[in-house]
């Protein structure tokens, strides 16, 4: 029988099923942080266990990690212990870690991939709901919480059922200026943020093929902001590409005998979907969103809706209060909405090719005198060293952008990375929830190079425009 | 695992869709190393009118009394009523911490996220989902009468409102099961060890390079 992409992925890795589907996964790869992280190991320790394979785990410190000064300890106290905690515990376990004053340290869903320590075919999992990132190499990457952190440390499975299957097709070839940030905005505005849950979605059509490994990441990064439990892409020769050389990825003899294993990790042609949707990719504009959940979404040379138009009295009321939270009135044009600060980094928006698209827009212009504060925040140390390299940093620099240390950041604003109560900021991140950058602060989603227009211009401006 | 078998309790109705993590728990508190204490900071943004940081004493800060939840007519909560999607977001298990050390042991929604769901049910907090209709006739009477209380027992799998009226609810039988009993799903799954033993055997032939990790 014709399979998908998905099905072949957890065939592989079926350990067991019982009669009514509850099934034991195998799982591969387990990333781990601090911050849903000690609880499990605390498990461990209480019943007495060890983890079943600890070459499959692979910790980094990154939520709370400072992104600037990195020479004395953590100011925050409870920062600190929570990495300290992680630090012994990867000690006691005999866990590789990144420590924070390690070249690879960054975040989480940046250095799987960076080091190849993320691959093709792989069950990955991660205590972040954006683990989904992964899924863009041929990995069924999940995320999940810190008791299934604690189940996949002490028995390498997890005890699942079997989603159903979404293929999600963006057919067609993507306008100029137009990112896969769009993409995946323009997707979750169209499913909305409970569209995905019950399904794994694989995206494919022509658009996503045309991205890059770097884009691909930001789609399947975003896949749970539509309620999916995982996102995934078909491996093709630029995924087998982006692994060669990567330190903890096969090479000679061993990658070999994987290409062709690789290759296979694609939906058959006749393959059956639960759902399928589709896009045409040359009707997506530079995406922003306006409310408080990120299928509040319109394009730029758009208006904030209005609740009146809403399809029922629920998103009514819920349209009434992200307007509220937003201090947006309905009807106003999206590129008059003025900023105060502008973020561009997090796991959805913080890699090389992120950084140099936002540096591009940002050669030779300068960030507006009404932004207080506009920051870049690299996704690892590497992408930092690489950017230095191309020399994008004084760029961003001379613009008078802020070039950080890597972390997450302001994304969710655990470190003293955040926004004050009331401000806006356009954010490269992946979730404009309430209180998300900071307790009352205003989130709007955007691409880095929408992000870094925003910046130079103080408002939100059609990147494509920007003389 | 805490077990479940019935809960008689006061509800809470919170209408509002695509109430996420990040609401049910505001990142500050992520920071503890523990799995209790998160109860008085359940809804912190909505519940309290001043900012919070981990370790304040919560009786100092300003209550925001339009939230429902600081009413008086819904203290003691044990039944939280949501509307759909409810703990989507960010995968922090904190969220289900903090409604389990507030109390509430039930919720009842038109749906929930993916990640919030599993979570859920590794602590024993029994999630129920029905028709948007019955949802919708539960707001109402939960939203004008302050003190509406109503009966889930899971043996029976029935929701028992307060005219006496009674709905069946799904639960696969695996987690009721669990749930029933308050099973550990490590145990359960470490009586499967030899079958992941041969697997993994099977694969390290098949995929070497997925067993190569970290050199």
């Amino acid at each position: 029988m014709a399979k998908t992409l998905y099905d072949k992925l957890w065939d592989a890795h079926l350990v067991r099923e019982n009669d009514d589907g509850t099934s034991l996964l195998y799982i591969d790869r387990h990333l781990v942080h601090e911050v849903t992280s000690p609880q499990a190991f605390e498990g461990l320790r209480l019943a007495n266990r060890s983890p079943w394979r600890v070459d499959s785990v692979l910790a980094v410190p990154d939520h709370n990690v400072p992104t600037t000064d990195r020479d004395g300890p953590v100011a925050d106290p409870v920062s600190r212990l929570q990495i300290e905690t992680l630090d012994k515990n990867c000690e006691t376990f005999n866990i590789t870690e990144f420590r924070m004053d390690d070249i690879r340290q960054g975040i989480v869903h940046v250095i799987g991939p960076e080091q190849g320590a993320t691959l093709p075919g792989m069950t990955i999992v991660c205590g972040d709901s954006h683990t989904s990132t992964h899924g863009a190499f041929g990995a069924l990457a999940f995320g999940i919480g810190t008791s299934e952190v604690e189940h996949v440390l002490a028995t390498q499975c997890l005890v699942m059922k079997k989603s159903k299957s979404m293929l999600v097709s963006v057919d067609g070839e993507m306008g100029p200026g137009v990112t896969a940030k769009d993409i995946v905005l323009a997707i979750i505005g169209e499913i909305g943020t409970a569209g995905g849950t019950g399904y794994v979605i694989e995206f494919g059509g022509d658009a996503i093929r045309a991205l890059s490994m770097e884009g691909r990441m930001t789609v399947c990064n975003m896949t749970i902001e539509a309620g999916a439990r995982a996102g995934i892409i078909a491996v093709d020769d630029k995924t087998i590409e982006y692994f060669k050389g990567r330190p903890f990825a096969p090479s000679g003899e061993m990658l070999e005998q994987a290409v062709p294993v690789w290759k296979s990790l694609n939906s058959d042609p006749d393959a059956q979907f639960d759902r399928v949707v589709h896009l045409d990719a040359a009707k997506i504009s530079p995406q922003v969103t306006w409310g408080t959940s990120p299928d509040m979404v319109v394009p730029v040379n758009a208006s904030v809706p209005n609740p009146d138009d809403a399809q029922d009295a629920v998103q009514a009321i819920s349209m009434r209060n992200a307007l509220d939270y937003m201090g947006l009135q309905p009807g106003i044009a999206i590129q008059d909405i003025k900023l105060d600060k502008v973020f561009i980094g997090s796991c959805t928006n913080s890699r090389i090719e992120d950084l140099r698209a936002a540096a591009k827009v940002v050669k030779g212009r300068k960030v507006s005198g009404d932004i207080k504060l506009a920051m870049v925040v690299p996704g690892s140390g590497l992408v930092k060293q690489q950017a230095e390299q191309e020399g994008l940093d004084q760029i961003f620099v001379d613009a008078g952008f802020e070039w950080r240390e890597p972390g997450c950041s302001m994304c969710l604003a655990m470190n003293a990375d955040r926004l004050s109560p009331g401000e806006r900021c356009a954010s490269t991140s992946n979730r404009n929830f309430e209180g998300r950058q900071g307790q009352g602060g205003r989130t709007h989603l955007v691409g880095p190079e929408m992000a870094a227009a925003a910046a130079i211009r103080g408002h939100f401006v059609d990147v494509r425009e920007l003389d | 695992m805490q077990a479940f078998e019935k809960v008689d309790g006061l509800v809470l109705p919170i209408n509002r869709p695509n109430v996420d993590t990040d609401a049910i728990i505001p990142k500050q508190y992520l920071k503890s190393i523990k799995r209790t204490g998160f109860g008085p900071n359940l809804f912190d943004d909505w519940r309290y009118l001043d900012p919070g940081e981990p370790g304040q004493d919560v009786s100092t800060r300003r209550l925001n009394m339009d939230f429902i939840m600081n009413k008086p007519a819904y203290q003691g909560a044990q039944i939280l009523l949501a509307r759909d999607n409810f703990g989507c977001g960010s995968s922090r298990e904190h969220a289900v911490w903090a409604l389990m050390d507030y109390g509430i042991r039930v919720i009842i929604a038109p749906s929930f996220a993916d990640i919030f769901f599993n979570n859920s049910f590794k602590n024993g907090l029994l999630l129920l989902t029905f028709d948007a209709d019955v949802i919708e006739a539960m707001f109402n009477e939960a939203e004008t009468n302050g003190g509406y209380r109503m009966s889930v027992d899971l043996e029976s799998s029935t929701v028992t409102k307060p005219g006496g009226q009674q709905l069946k609810f799904e639960i696969d039988d695996f987690r009721r099961y669990r749930l029933l009993n308050g099973l550990d799903d490590i145990d359960l799954t470490l009586q499967h060890a030899a079958d992941i033993k041969a697997y993994e055997e099977r694969r390290r032939q098949e995929a070497p390079w997925l067993f190569n990790a970290n050199s």
